[in-house]
């Protein structure tokens, strides 16, 4: 077991500035910074759960990063932490630096009066269920703009809440619908909206196409690329998004983490992960060859109880590549945590 | 032969969901019917199921026309059939260990002698290792207890399965993985499928044809934003169980 490691000296935090216009190349401090973040469940009995390992990564303003991996890989984990929303017996450790901010510290009031809706939009997963279900969706954008914005007066709110609305794409004909009475496409774009209401930096967005079908999968993708791009003052916003949908992570994301049992075991770019030369990870690879559009094969197995997971690389007794050397750990996920990965083509060379 | 003729059918006396729908599936034949969300499909796929009873129309299974639905339908035109949903954890009881999941099917049909013998190899045929048989819902992903239900749908060895967006939740390698279970399952027992979904590059890799599903079939004002209602009503969590559950 890897003890958890102390916080790496982070680039100098920066307050959430915005970056000089006139440099457009020069790299970005990060919006937000994750290092050796692991969370611990204590449960009845004395056992623990090891929902998330040793997770490292950066989102920078204008950037999707797409956290994949399979149901039960500690995806949802990630972002509870992210937001302070953990249950009493988890213990976590690392840091998660938004801005200057340490949000794996913060304490309760700092999180509910300054970073959730303000600096972190949570575009939910099944928005229907997350949405209030006896009041409109006019109810919940005006209520959101006045707890979020300084728009005061009635008359102003309400034009605040339809723009809100307009800049989601949801329809203004449907704001006096109840959350049942909507698509699932509609109320997707009406999470989208209360999410944007905010102005924040980062964006997250958990499962955020679930249960739709490839159309608005589309839609919904593109619309958060655009709002990636469109950022409060020009500097674009920063993404995460965790999904399951590799197509949706095809289709919008700039970088691509993969989770497994709790670690990310590879972190790369998008067009090289989809395209060629592909991933070099041999999970991410067969999560890919499982694609109806690809091989359509099962990674055979089930990924390992995180209980009880092994000393070494957890992926191993499913691995086709796996060698005596894959009962030690392997090393850092950047670019890739595997003692066999597939090689890199040279044309790959990361920025 | 499962064969819908002319098929209306709703929630609503007076305001179906879907008008005039014809679909045969040839017996051995597995065909994937494609379609938007909110178009009317699952509430389909229920007629084709005997889950529901249509306001108009007609199904015939094994050239026996359907009189009777739900429970009253008789037993052996029910299990017939097994149905695989979308939302695993609506459609399992969370009181139930996986493995009395899977056999409750042949404890309500008095066939409780097979349960030693069957729930092990199809627990092992859809992959549950280890202890997860002896788990309950809450303990086990949203992947594992699909793979529970879908051992649960082939459990009385149905000859018709239909799969409403089966694997709509699941990543791509549990996905593979239970449509791999489906067809050895149809390969060796030469069951036929309706499968419902909206993933176009699923279900042309998946079945022997596709149908998509005509416009004119969703009826007027069911597809204007506002949600069918039949997925998400409080009650269907009861039909599903009550449907699984055929005996009683």
């Amino acid at each position: 077991m890897t003890p958890p490691q102390p916080p790496q000296p982070s680039p100098s935090p920066v307050p959430d500035a915005p970056d000089a216009p006139d440099a457009p190349d020069a790299p970005t401090a990060p919006v937000l910074s994750v290092r050796g973040l692991t969370v611990r469940f204590l449960m009845p009995g004395g056992r623990r759960v090891a929902a998330v390992t040793d997770v490292r990564f950066d989102v920078r303003p204008g950037e999707c990063l797409a956290l994949i991996g399979e149901s039960g890989c500690g995806k949802s984990v990630l972002t509870s932490a992210l937001l302070g929303l953990l249950p009493g017996n988890a213990r976590t450790t690392g840091s998660a630096l938004l801005g200057d901010l340490d949000l794996l510290t913060a304490d309760e009031r700092t999180l509910a009066r300054t970073v959730r809706g303000r600096r972190i939009g949570l575009v939910p997963q099944s928005p229907a269920a997350h949405l209030t279900p006896v009041r409109t969706v006019r109810s919940h954008l005006s209520e959101t703009v006045a707890a979020l914005t300084g728009v005061r007066g009635r008359t102003a709110r309400r034009a605040a809440a339809e723009a809100a609305a307009a800049r989601a794409a949801f329809p203004a004909g449907h704001l006096d619908r109840h959350p049942h009475e909507l698509s699932g496409g509609l109320a997707q774009r009406a999470a989208t909206a209360l999410a944007l209401v905010g102005d924040a930096p980062l964006l997250l967005a958990d499962e955020p196409t679930t249960g739709l079908d490839r159309d608005l999968v589309d839609h919904t993708v593109d619309a958060l690329r655009r709002h990636v791009d469109a950022g409060p003052d020009g500097t674009g916003r920063a993404l995460l998004m965790i999904t399951h949908d590799l197509a949706a992570a095809a289709r919008v994301a700039d970088r691509v983490a993969v989770m497994y049992a709790g670690r990310v075991v590879e972190l790369a770019d998008a067009a090289a992960f989809f395209g060629a030369p592909g991933p070099r990870h041999p999970y991410s690879r067969g999560l890919l060859q499982a694609l109806p559009d690809r091989a359509f094969t099962p990674i055979p197995g089930l990924p390992p109880e995180l209980t009880d997971l092994p000393a070494g690389c957890a992926f191993a007794a499913r691995c086709a590549r796996a060698t005596d050397r894959c009962a030690t750990p392997p090393g850092p996920a950047d670019p890739v945590a595997c003692h066999h990965p597939h090689p890199a083509a040279p044309e790959a060379t990361r920025a | 032969m499962l064969d819908l003729r002319s098929v209306t059918a709703g929630y609503t006396r007076g305001a179906p969901v879907l008008r005039d729908v014809s679909l045969t599936v040839a017996p051995g034949e597995a065909v994937g019917l494609l379609g938007p969300s909110g178009c009317g499909k699952s509430t389909l796929a229920r007629v084709a199921a005997l889950l529901h009873r249509p306001d108009a129309g007609t199904v015939t299974v094994d050239g026996e026309p359907v009189r009777r639905w739900r429970h009253r339908a008789p037993r052996d035109l029910r299990t017939a059939f097994g149905v695989v949903f979308q939302q695993a954890r609506q459609a399992a009881d969370p009181r139930l260990r996986l493995a009395d999941l899977i056999a409750e099917p042949l404890r309500a049909t008095g066939r409780r002698a097979e349960v030693a013998r069957r729930v092990p190899e199809l627990a092992a045929a859809v992959g549950l290792t280890g202890d997860l048989p002896a788990r309950r819902p809450h303990e086990v992903s949203d992947g594992q207890l699909q793979r529970a239900c879908l051992a649960r749908a082939l459990v009385l060895r149905p000859r018709w399965l239909v799969c409403d967006e089966m694997t709509a939740m699941l990543d791509a390698s549990t996905t593979a993985a239970l449509v791999a279970v489906v067809e050895e399952y149809r390969a060796a027992t030469g069951a036929g499928l309706l499968a419902v979904g909206h993933d176009r590059v699923l279900l042309e890799r998946w079945c022997d044809r596709t149908v998509d599903w005509a416009p004119g079939w969703t009826a007027a004002g069911a597809a204007d934003g506002t949600r069918n209602q039949s997925p998400q009503d409080p009650t269907h969590s009861d039909r599903v169980i009550d449907s699984v559950v055929s005996g009683s």
